[in-house]
């Protein structure tokens, strides 16, 4: 398998069938997702712009038969979470930056543990305290990894309502699938923003997994753990984790792309931001500039292979983030800096308009002769 | 040294693992130092756990310290934690697993220091676990250093001049501590120097396990516990030491033991059945109605991206999610973005709504093509952004200025007179729904009335707003002539 093309409901999928859609908040749709997905505890401590994914949980989760606990800090929250998952329960837990923050050691220990679980994070402004307001600057300390030792996690980035269900349920299949854990990472503006979903049938019930501890005869052998005391074990469990790391970015990297065939600029965009993109590129094509879009849904394993084979046929490229430029270098590497790649953050909690998304293309177009 | 005393009062149980094959070496001997507390305390434990029949349902959760491979010799499921936070982890298994046992085992410098948090929160929670605490007075794994139970005076790598409680503190008591709470059923101390502590701590290991199997609660047991190599003294000398000086300043006790009494109902909650799901989680739409898309739509109206604006409290944003659920309901795609952030401030409120036959692009609208005035804020605020040739639609009960531009359409409208009418200043918001809904034809009136069944979740209110639809419906009809 290669990097996909990621459709937000295939057209052929029964789950969807004879369902209307509801219009729900971004962040509920992630708890709606998450249980659908088979979630059953939800451990997490409040934060702006996160706090109605546990607010929806608190009511949610004991609705099914489930757990939902607030921790006394995140810290608390993402070593239950190791708990639960360690157990063999699908769990979750979601926070924003500063949180986030909190959680890296955590975050290392799910992964040389190899537990499966999915953290929500829905970004503010940073660093510091910064303020409640969307960016996407939580891409270093999730995409490139924010805590200690030789890991990566699968990071998916929904950009809509829909998707927020959507790949949070996928988030749980991953997980799964990798025993990893897996982050579900959006700005405060696709948390807050309502939007037409429409809630599939829930995932068929999974078999338990033999490997966890589930506290009973069967599994009373397991061990759960991240040490490895001598140097060539843990060499070795690192090099089997790096395998697994191998094998997600071949079969894992979802993304879109609009307009790119005959696209002289491509801008690359995720999130919310891809969407006030894709807006300026139409208004773009409208006069007559080639330029196409990349959106990465996957942030990490990232979709290098179809940057780098679009970078045969585009002049420049332009990245468009709500940050200091933190997926630009991810972009740079992918196209090996073959081209010029412009860049236009904004911080602080500002999006930019498509007017002004539109005022880069254009002079990007200008000053790279592409017009 | 002739060997410790207290040896022929335990035999190996079952649940301690015959052969360590999990550690490196030596199978045959534990990772401990001789004469250290742990082996004993272990052995103990593995023994309550035999005789209560409880292996297969045990979870031992391992910290970080000198018992950070407590797993090489527990035959039970095994989960090691990140230093301090055993609490937590039990704590997930548990909510996980509601019919598991979980024992989370920690050090003086796990439990005390770095993880004080954890211990005191999950105490609090009155989580189902048995907790016990090794007391060593000192960080033995990182090689002696000073511990949060480390004596005054008391000599360690980091406290080279003893420990000196005017900067360092005195040392925390932590059977005294969580005894403080409400909801912790058993706390104790015992310790391991000599055949009667051994015999007394045995019956309060047995204790804290026994009430976990009742389903009781949160149980703790501290225990004093030599460490040689940390202290520099020979096991003997560091029995004698435990029995003089650490027992007196951590007295010797049971604190709290409420087992007698009868204990919380405990429910494992039922999983519902998969088809149940949707509506315990309010999503199911069956039986919703949907509507086709109000025809015809003047294309100055089409795909309209509106902004609706006011003070908090005029019901700026359910105005906004009206429109947006009425658009849905017709099938069409739909957005809408709360003023959120930064934007907030000021006490006015807005919102983006987009509402269109295609795909949405940005949520986020900066040159709207309808704007709902509902102020004189809004109105100078967003008058500006609006496309040339856009929608205005001004609330004139609360906005005194004429529109400033020329090029606008503007639908005048005293809502907040006409709802103080109706009976209810709040019901301007869906006399602007309805009069929107006929002045543009983007909204079918049986769409408009029906959505009120999602906007109004209180719903003695529904009729009031049913009639500010339809006033304003009248409104709209007339105004567009
Ligand atoms: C976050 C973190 N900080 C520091 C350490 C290093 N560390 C390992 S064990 C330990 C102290 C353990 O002491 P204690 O809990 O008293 O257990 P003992 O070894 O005495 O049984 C420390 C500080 C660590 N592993 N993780
Ligand atoms: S250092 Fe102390 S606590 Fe650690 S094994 Fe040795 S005696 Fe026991």
């Amino acid at each position: 398998m290669a990097e996909q093309i990621y459709q937000p409901i295939p057209p052929d999928d029964p789950r969807y069938e004879g369902k209307t859609p509801l219009l729900v908040k971004g962040n509920e749709a992630i708890v709606k997702g998450a249980i659908l997905a088979g979630c059953r505890c939800f451990f997490g401590y409040p934060i702006t712009p996160a706090s109605e994914i546990a607010e929806t949980a608190a009511r949610d989760f004991p609705a099914v038969g489930g757990t939902f606990l607030q921790a006394e800090s995140e810290t608390a929250s993402i070593n239950m979470l190791y708990g639960a998952a360690a157990a063999g329960v699908r769990a979750m837990t979601a926070s924003s930056g500063p949180g986030i923050s909190l959680m890296q050691e955590g975050l290392s220990y799910l992964a040389g543990a190899e537990l499966p679980c999915v953290i929500a994070d829905i970004m503010r402004g940073g660093p510091g305290l910064g303020n409640i307001a969307p960016e996407q600057g939580d891409y270093n300390q999730v995409v490139k990894i924010g805590g200690h030792g030789n890991y990566r996690n699968p990071v998916y980035a929904p950009s809509s309502g829909q998707e927020m269900c959507d790949l949070t349920m996928r988030a749980f299949e991953t997980a799964f699938e990798y025993r990893t854990p897996v982050f579900v990472i959006a700005d405060g503006f696709t948390g807050q923003m309502m939007e037409p979903v429409v809630f599939p049938d829930p995932l068929p019930k999974p078999p338990e997994p033999d490997w966890a501890c589930r506290a009973d005869a069967e599994t009373r052998e397991n061990l759960i753990s991240s040490i490895f005391l001598e140097p060539d074990d843990l060499e070795e469990h690192n090099r089997k984790l790096q395998e697994k790391y191998r094998r997600i970015e071949e079969n894992e990297a979802l993304y879109q792309v609009f307009h790119v065939d005959d696209a002289k600029i491509v801008a690359v965009a995720f999130g919310i931001v891809s969407r006030v993109v894709r807006s300026a590129v139409e208004l773009a094509r409208e006069k007559g500039i080639p330029v196409g879009l990349v959106r990465p849904v996957t942030l990490w394993p990232f979709p290098k292979k179809t940057l780098e084979a679009l970078a045969k046929q585009a002049e420049r490229f332009v990245v468009f983030e709500l940050s200091n430029g933190q997926m630009l270098e991810d972009v740079r590497l992918a196209i090996h800096d073959s081209r010029p790649v412009d860049f236009h953050g904004r911080m602080g909690g500002n999006v930019p308009s498509t007017e002004e998304c539109l005022d880069v293309i254009e002079r990007v177009a200008r000053e790279g002769g592409v017009l | 040294m002739s060997a410790p005393v207290y040896e022929p009062y335990l035999r190996k149980p079952k649940t301690f693992y015959e052969q360590y094959e999990r550690k490196s070496g030596d199978p045959t001997v534990t990772h401990y130092c001789p004469g250290c507390g742990h082996g004993e305390l272990h052995k103990m434990i593995a023994e309550a756990i035999e005789d209560l029949e409880i292996a297969d349902r045990t979870v031992f959760i391992s910290p970080v310290g000198c018992s950070v491979f407590a797993y090489y010799y527990f035959d039970t499921g095994n989960v090691q934690a990140a230093h301090g936070r055993a609490p937590a982890v039990g704590t997930g298994v548990q909510r996980a697993r509601p019919h598991s046992i979980v024992i989370s085992y920690q050090g003086d410098g796990d439990l005390a220091a770095i993880g004080l948090n954890e211990i005191l929160q999950a105490a609090n929670r009155g989580e189902h676990m048995a907790v016990f605490f090794v007391n060593n007075a000192i960080y033995g794994m990182t090689g002696g250093q000073m511990a949060p139970t480390t004596l005054p005076g008391m000599h360690t790598t980091t406290s080279p001049g003893g420990r000196d409680p005017r900067k360092a503190g005195n040392p925390l008591r932590l059977c005294e501590l969580i005894s403080q709470l409400d909801a912790p059923v058993y706390v104790a101390r015992g310790a391991l120097s000599g055949p009667k502590h051994i015999l007394r701590t045995r019956k309060l290991v047995r204790k804290a396990l026994q009430a976990q199997v009742e389903r009781r609660g949160f149980t703790f047991v501290e225990v004093l516990s030599a460490c040689p190599t940390g202290w520099g003294m020979n096991p003997p000398d560091a029995h004698k030491w435990i029995l003089e000086k650490m027992a007196e300043f951590f007295p010797l006790e049971v604190f709290v033991d409420k087992t007698d009494s009868e204990p919380e109902p405990f429910e494992i909650p039922e999983e519902p059945p998969a088809e149940k799901l949707h509506e315990l989680l309010r999503i199911s739409t069956a039986g919703q109605v949907t509507f086709s898309p109000s025809q015809p739509v003047e294309p100055k109206y089409a795909n309209p991206r509106i902004k609706v604006a006011g003070f908090g409290g005029q019901g700026v944003l359910l105005l906004g999610l009206g429109l947006a659920q009425c658009g849905m309901m017709e099938g069409r795609k739909v957005s809408w973005l709360p003023s959120y952030g930064p934007e907030m401030r000021g006490g006015t409120a807005h919102c983006h709504v987009n509402v269109s036959d295609h795909e949405i692009g940005s949520p986020l609208i900066s040159r709207p093509t309808v704007v709902v005035a509902m102020n004189q804020p809004s109105l100078e605020k967003f008058e500006p952004q609006l496309v040339e040739g856009g929608l205005l639609i001004v609330n004139t009960s609360m906005v005194p200025k004429e529109p400033s531009r020329s090029d606008l359409d503007v639908l005048k409208i005293p809502a907040s007179d006409m709802a103080k009418e109706l009976g209810n200043p709040r019901a301007a918001n869906m006399i602007i729904l309805g009069a929107y809904a006929a002045y543009t034809g983007m909204i079918g009136k049986e769409t408009a009335l029906a959505s009120l069944n999602t906007l109004i979740k209180r719903k003695h209110l529904v009729d009031l707003n049913r009639k500010a639809i339809e006033l304003g419906w009248e409104f709209g009809t007339k105004a567009r002539g």
